[in-house]
């Protein structure tokens, strides 16, 4: 096409081209992808529907997530309730609502942490290479010999519960995979022939590494950094669960099903059901449009028929 | 040659693991001063925190702390638990062989699971049954580990009136008793494994099924069965080989809650108490043994990778 366009021009052929607004371009990317890629799209709507959630939470949530209310002890859904009330009288709908905010703080902090960490260590590892790679990536597998749960939960033994611990020592687990990743990723791109020209004109080291390489491994970050997502919402949530989340009583989702209300359960079986439901949702959301992404943006995945990774 | 890989593998997992201990070595040396205040106060550890110090081993310079740890964890020395004074190791070799129990079935299951629905995925690509499939395997990725346990205790007692006993069985007492309590939790522990089984199988399959030989044997106008299972699925399933390493590290993380909802007494269970108890020395010696284990498993798999495909060279 570009061919097309500079022989037309150096033959003096007036071409009219019509410039789309950038509205106009996202837009119509957008539709692009939701017509090849349905369940990515599904993905990319329950993921809007979490953020909105998280972020407008008051305009939403009926009442307040700490609210008791009279004499609506243990009600079951539909009863004036959308998801019924849990043992203390809250309406387990405001609560799933505003513990979106704890999935959405800890999910996007967390892995914008570890991406910023995996790309650094990622892309220097495997442009540099040499010793410097050597050591980085025995550290790496270190830190990949452990079992997640296994040693963020003692971690946190040793840095105390809390928000904040939890995104730290789960950004350095993140980090740890995701820079392999790109460190593979880097290492295809340095092969290619720009890099060597541009090291050929003088290009300094970080010139090359902001100007050639980062754009070209994008892709793999911003798939790395949706499907790190849900990943990460699962292990707050799992943390939440065996008490190491966000302090009571601000709502997790992973905590709703622990602590003093598993005994009500048997009884009202709706506070079991819903919290599950909300992580697995978003989780779902998370990795449907992680895998559209890859499909979508990864070339080298290109032409094999949206095979899933 | 293969001799020469798995040497070289061996010289790149030794360092490895070095970093791993150095990491749990570190653990404990992070812990924060009014931690140990707490840990004397409330769980009675020590009377001074001189003794405290002694305890937890930190009254020497940090380089030989790490040296004397290292070696007496080479001897089998792991310590002794704070909690209840028995040394870690004694209590570790008691618990591991539930979390083994747990993790066979749980590898048995999303094997079982994960493999022919991976197959049945790929030879009928782009069909309904595959994106049931990859939905479904998408929705295993999803779904928490400790809901599914939790449905599963509270929704049968409701219904059926029947729950899973959180009573441990031993053996001795029950054999039979014993081998059924895991069949529960295994199986919901193997179900994250299989989904990303299924999904490697699938696209690895999917690749070799693109290969010239197996356009051959179709035109040699072998069945499908034979052309798939025979001719395609050895050489898709190598690559699945490597990833039971990682499942392996997966399933330990699951154990940690498995056994904490289902009542098993194993070295998952173990840590989250000892996480409870601030009891560091044994947070240590699991981390080591789990750490241990995974970087040999990993290992062991690699050389067994190299062995089944000679193309793979290091």
């Amino acid at each position: 096409m570009a061919d097309h366009v500079e022989i037309a021009r150096a033959s003096g052929w007036q071409i009219e081209r019509r410039h789309p607004g950038a509205l106009q371009r996202v837009l119509s990317a957008l539709w692009q992808f939701c017509r090849r890629k349905p369940l990515g799209a599904i993905g990319g709507l329950i993921i809007v529907a979490l953020l909105v959630m998280a972020a407008f939470a008051e305009g939403i949530a009926p009442y307040a997530y700490d609210q008791s209310i009279r004499n609506a002890r243990l009600r079951p859904p539909g009863s004036g309730f959308l998801l019924g009330t849990d043992n203390v009288s809250r309406d387990i709908f405001s609560r799933i609502v505003y513990g979106a905010r704890v999935s959405v703080t800890v999910g996007f902090s967390t892995v914008f942490l570890a991406t910023l960490l995996a790309t650094t260590i990622g892309i220097t590892s495997g442009y540099f290479g040499g010793r410097y790679d050597l050591v980085i990536q025995r550290i790496v597998d270190a830190w990949q010999s452990f079992p997640f749960l296994v040693i963020v939960l003692s971690l946190l033994a040793v840095l105390g519960p809390g928000m904040l611990n939890v995104i730290l020592s789960l950004s350095v687990l993140v980090a740890a995979g995701a820079s392999r990743v790109i460190r593979g990723a880097t290492l295809t791109v340095i092969a290619n022939q720009y890099v060597e020209a541009a090291r050929a004109i003088g290009c300094g080291h970080l010139r090359i590494i902001l100007r050639y390489i980062l754009p070209n491994v994008a892709a793999t970050i911003i798939i790395l950094a949706t499907i790190g997502l849900g990943g990460v919402i699962l292990a707050e949530s799992a943390l939440a669960f065996l008490g190491y989340g966000v302090p009571p009583p601000y709502p997790s989702w992973g905590a709703m099903l622990s602590g003093s209300g598993r005994t009500y359960m048997y009884t009202a079986p709706w506070m079991a059901l819903w919290p599950g439901v909300a992580i697995s949702l978003a989780v779902f959301g998370f990795n449907m449009l992680g895998d559209a992404l890859r499909d979508v943006l990864d070339p080298r995945l290109r032409g094999t028929g949206g095979a899933v990774r | 040659m293969i001799r020469r890989y798995a040497l070289k593998r061996l010289l790149v997992a030794i360092p490895s693991l070095l970093i791993a201990t150095v990491i749990v070595f570190s653990l404990s040396r992070l812990i924060p001063g009014d931690v140990v205040t707490l840990m004397m106060q409330e769980n009675q550890y020590a009377q001074s925190l001189e003794e405290m110090r002694e305890k937890l081993g930190l009254n020497r310079p940090i380089y030989l702390q790490y040296f004397e740890w290292i070696g007496r964890a080479m001897r089998g020395d792991l310590g002794e638990s704070l909690y209840s004074s028995r040394p870690v190791l004694q209590e570790l070799a008691r618990r591991a062989p539930v979390s083994l129990e747990l993790g066979a079935v749980a590898v048995f299951f999303a094997v079982l699971l994960g493999v022919p629905i991976g197959v049945l995925s790929a030879s009928r690509q782009d069909s309904a049954e595959d994106y049931i499939a990859r939905s479904g395997a998408i929705l295993g990725l999803s779904a928490p580990g400790f809901w599914l346990g939790t449905l599963v205790v509270v929704l049968p007692a409701i219904y059926f009136g029947w729950s899973p006993s959180i009573k441990f069985i031993l053996f001795i007492s029950d054999p039979w008793g014993h081998m059924v309590q895991f069949l529960i939790p295994g199986f919901l522990l193997g179900i994250a494994s299989a989904a990303s089984i299924m999904r490697l199988t699938r696209t690895q399959l999917l690749e070799v099924l693109r290969q010239d030989y197996v356009r051959t044997a179709w035109s040699k106008g072998l069945g499908e069965r034979v052309v798939v299972l025979k001719h395609s699925l050895k050489n898709a399933l190598i690559p699945v080989v490597t990833v039971l390493g990682i499942q392996i590290a997966q399933v330990l993380s699951g154990t940690v809650i498995f056994e904490t909802i289902f009542g098993l007494p194993g070295m998952g269970r173990f840590l989250f108490d000892a996480i409870t108890e601030r009891d560091y020395p044994v947070i240590q010696g699991i981390n080591l043994v789990i750490v241990t284990t995974i970087v040999t498993v990993n290992l062991l798999v690699d050389v067994v990778y190299a062995y089944l495909d000679p193309r793979i060279r290091y």
